[in-house]
């Protein structure tokens, strides 16, 4: 029973992970019609920005992190939607999966060959050691990060229900015609998705990379997850995102455990399987109805 | 008459000179050695260390003279860590004529690949340890390391007469290398009572370990076995800290390389390994190495780094001994040779090779400490170098 929940609150923080870069996946659905399939890189792009920043700058982590989403934005929210996502959004979805792919291929041949191809360690931001809670150990980083990928996640739902901004981002995910009509200006929230996209990639980025290490492949794994955890969930919400993440954190962990690790990393498919054949909205997203 | 024959002289001389040029050409034109390595994938690490110390020493090879009066032209390619890739570019080290290749380092692409440079008679180095590589009857096969099945008996004897453990959980990564050493270790285990109470396998590049801690945990082994990669083996011993695994970590090699501590950082204090190379050893030659290696990358070499210098060092060993560049009889040579340090401090230690192709030398027992290795056992050779 200990060990049951040991796995269950370790794939909960895993699965966190995955939420940060899945929310990323349905925001910007959502906002703008973008399948972003680069998302992967765009965890491992801030991972190397920050260790440029801690190794070669000679800054601390909390400074690093900070120029590093300064960055992020410009480079992974402003610079990516002006060159990549205008010019051919309007042209369909397919074009810019084709594209996304192809910059997802690009940037890692880049770093590959630009900075590294081996692995880089990362210092985790939580301390070593257990937690103690009677028979229960659960490691301070699982905890962190925890906590971390929580208060992240639940500020974003009170900043997109609670502030106008947030609710107008809303409404142009809902309507971009009638967000329009209501005086919104749609073009700048659509923007602000890219950015807050950025910042989640870089907070994953800083809660992933002391695990996976950095290396310029490291985003293919959580980028795949996390768009089949958008898929589990509800491609069209951004709570399905989170019930997706962690879902597939849990099961990989107790699969992992309890049958053999070898299946651990085909639970998120097989799981993505089953519900794109019974439940293909997703376990928490709406159906969809268009005119053809 | 006299004329005559001076126009016959002038008609032979311009008939052979060329011949005689493209003769002397032939005697200076450098020595083609092709690295096939992997300079990027899972394997990424190991290659560039391989790479990097075949480097090396073709860099003071040259600079002392060449081998036999030639230089070496090394040219290296990356073979991505997969084996079809390996196996394409082993066919262009042949249409290049390349008198020796040097790896790959993974088993499971030089396995694939060493049937390319056997049919084209080219001797190949590996740095890869898997058993099976060297038990295929190719005689152009030579190892840079010691195979698993040297180097898991004397491993199994530590954990019985020092850990003193009864039973044993094993990680091991599921490609040829992992699969060799884990049959290798359970053999050996077994033939010394130690009892295997968790097999774990593991998949290559994976990134997550806490399952499989999990499952080291959950079997009360004595001590775990790790026998992974570079960077699985980092991973594997950061989940081991953070799940608070208290008990003897143990491997062979990968587990105590210089690229495993940098990256697992504190979590690689503690770990103990069997490794038939190490830039911490004490012989003065390996220590010179050590300075050079770090003068020239600007970091500390691992295992892998000093396989690819001393295998450099043995193409240069034998090819002087056999007084010329043939492949075929470098081949012949290098069978049941022995190269001693004093000669030829490049090799590192005093190394001997069997028929199979597989080396026998002194190795070492470490531990990490303060994220270094720190040798604390010499170990002989199974055979004494003669």
């Amino acid at each position: 029973m200990v060990d049951l929940l040991q796995l269950i609150i370790s794939g909960t923080a895993t699965g966190a992970i995955y939420a940060l870069c899945a929310l990323g996946f349905t925001l910007l659905w959502q906002a703008s019609g973008t399948i972003n399939f680069a998302q992967g890189e765009f965890v491992m792009v801030p991972a190397f920005l920050m260790l440029f920043f801690i190794n070669t700058a000679g800054l601390p982590l909390w400074l690093a992190f900070l120029l590093t989403c300064l960055v992020a934005m410009v480079l992974l929210g402003y610079t990516f939607k002006r060159a990549m996502v205008d010019p051919l959004i309007r042209h369909g979805v397919i074009p810019l999966v084709i594209a996304t792919l192809g910059l997802s291929i690009g940037v890692k041949q880049l770093v590959k060959a630009g900075v590294t191809a081996q692995a880089q360690p990362f210092n985790s931001i939580f301390p070593d050691g257990l937690l103690s809670l009677g028979p229960l150990k659960v490691s301070y980083m699982d905890v962190g990060t925890l906590v971390l990928a929580g208060v992240i996640v639940v500020g974003l739902q009170m900043f997109l229900n609670r502030t106008v901004t947030g609710r107008a981002m809303q409404a142009v995910a809902q309507n971009t015609d009638s967000a329009r009509v209501l005086g919104i200006n749609v073009a700048r929230m659509v923007l602000y998705t890219f950015l807050i996209n950025a910042v989640l990639s870089v907070v994953a980025a800083l809660l992933v990379t002391p695990t996976y290490l950095a290396k310029f492949d490291m985003g293919e794994s959580i980028g795949l997850k996390a768009f089949y955890a958008a898929i589990i969930g509800g491609f069209n919400q951004t709570r399905g995102a989170l019930l997706g993440g962690v879902l597939v954190g849990v099961l990989e962990n107790l699969t992992g455990a309890y049958i053999s690790p070898a299946y651990k990393e085909g639970v998120a498919l097989m799981l993505f399987l089953v519900v794109i054949i019974f439940k293909p909205e997703g376990l928490l997203g709406k159906t969809e109805e268009r005119k053809v | 008459m006299k004329k005559i024959n001076l126009i016959m002289a002038g008609v032979l001389g311009l008939a052979l000179g060329p011949i005689t040029a493209t003769a002397c050409f032939a005697q200076q034109a450098p020595i083609p050695i092709v690295g096939l390595v992997e300079l990027s994938g899972t394997g990424a690490t190991a290659g560039t260390n391989f790479d990097n110390g075949v480097r090396l020493a073709v860099k003071e090879i040259n600079a002392s003279g060449g081998i036999l009066g030639r230089q070496i032209q090394y040219t290296s390619m990356d073979t991505q860590s997969a084996p079809q890739t390996a196996k394409a570019l082993a066919q262009k080290a042949i249409d290049e004529k390349a008198y020796v290749v040097m790896g790959p380092v993974f088993s499971g692409s030089f396995i694939v690949s060493m049937a390319e440079t056997k049919r084209a008679e080219i001797p190949n180095f590996t740095g890869g340890e898997a058993a099976n590589i060297t038990q295929q009857g190719n005689p152009y096969v030579f190892r840079t390391s010691f195979t698993q099945s040297t180097a898991m008996p004397k491993l199994a004897r530590y954990i019985k007469d020092t850990v003193k453990a009864k039973t044993i959980a094993i990680v091991w990564v599921n490609n040829d290398f992992g699969k060799g050493g884990r049959d290798s270790m359970a053999k050996a285990l077994e033939a010394q009572g130690i009892k295997v109470a968790a097999d774990v396998s593991t998949d290559p590049g994976q990134v997550d370990f806490s399952a499989a801690v999990l499952k080291v945990k959950q079997s009360n082994a004595d001590a775990v076995f790790v026998y992974t990669n570079e960077e699985e083996s980092a991973r594997a011993l950061r989940e081991l800290k953070k799940q608070g695994y208290d008990k003897p970590i143990i491997g062979e090699t990968t587990l105590t390389g210089q690229k495993v501590i940098e990256l697992a950082g504190e979590a690689a204090n503690g770990a103990v390994a069997h490794v038939g190379l190490t830039v911490d050893a004490p012989q003065p030659q390996i220590k010179a190495f050590d300075q050079k290696f770090q003068a020239e990358y600007k970091y500390k070499s691992d295992h892998n780094g000093m396989k690819g210098y001393s295998g450099m060092y043995v193409v240069k060993a034998i090819t002087e001994k056999i007084r010329k560049v043939d492949s075929k009889e470098f081949a012949k040579a290098l069978h049941g040779a022995t190269i001693r340090a004093k000669d030829y401090p490049g090799v590192l230690l005093d190394v001997s090779f069997d028929a199979n192709g597989d080396l026998d030398r002194e190795s070492f027992l470490v531990k990490v400490e303060g994220g270094k290795q720190v040798v604390t056992a010499t170990l002989p050779p199974i055979s004494p170098i003669k």
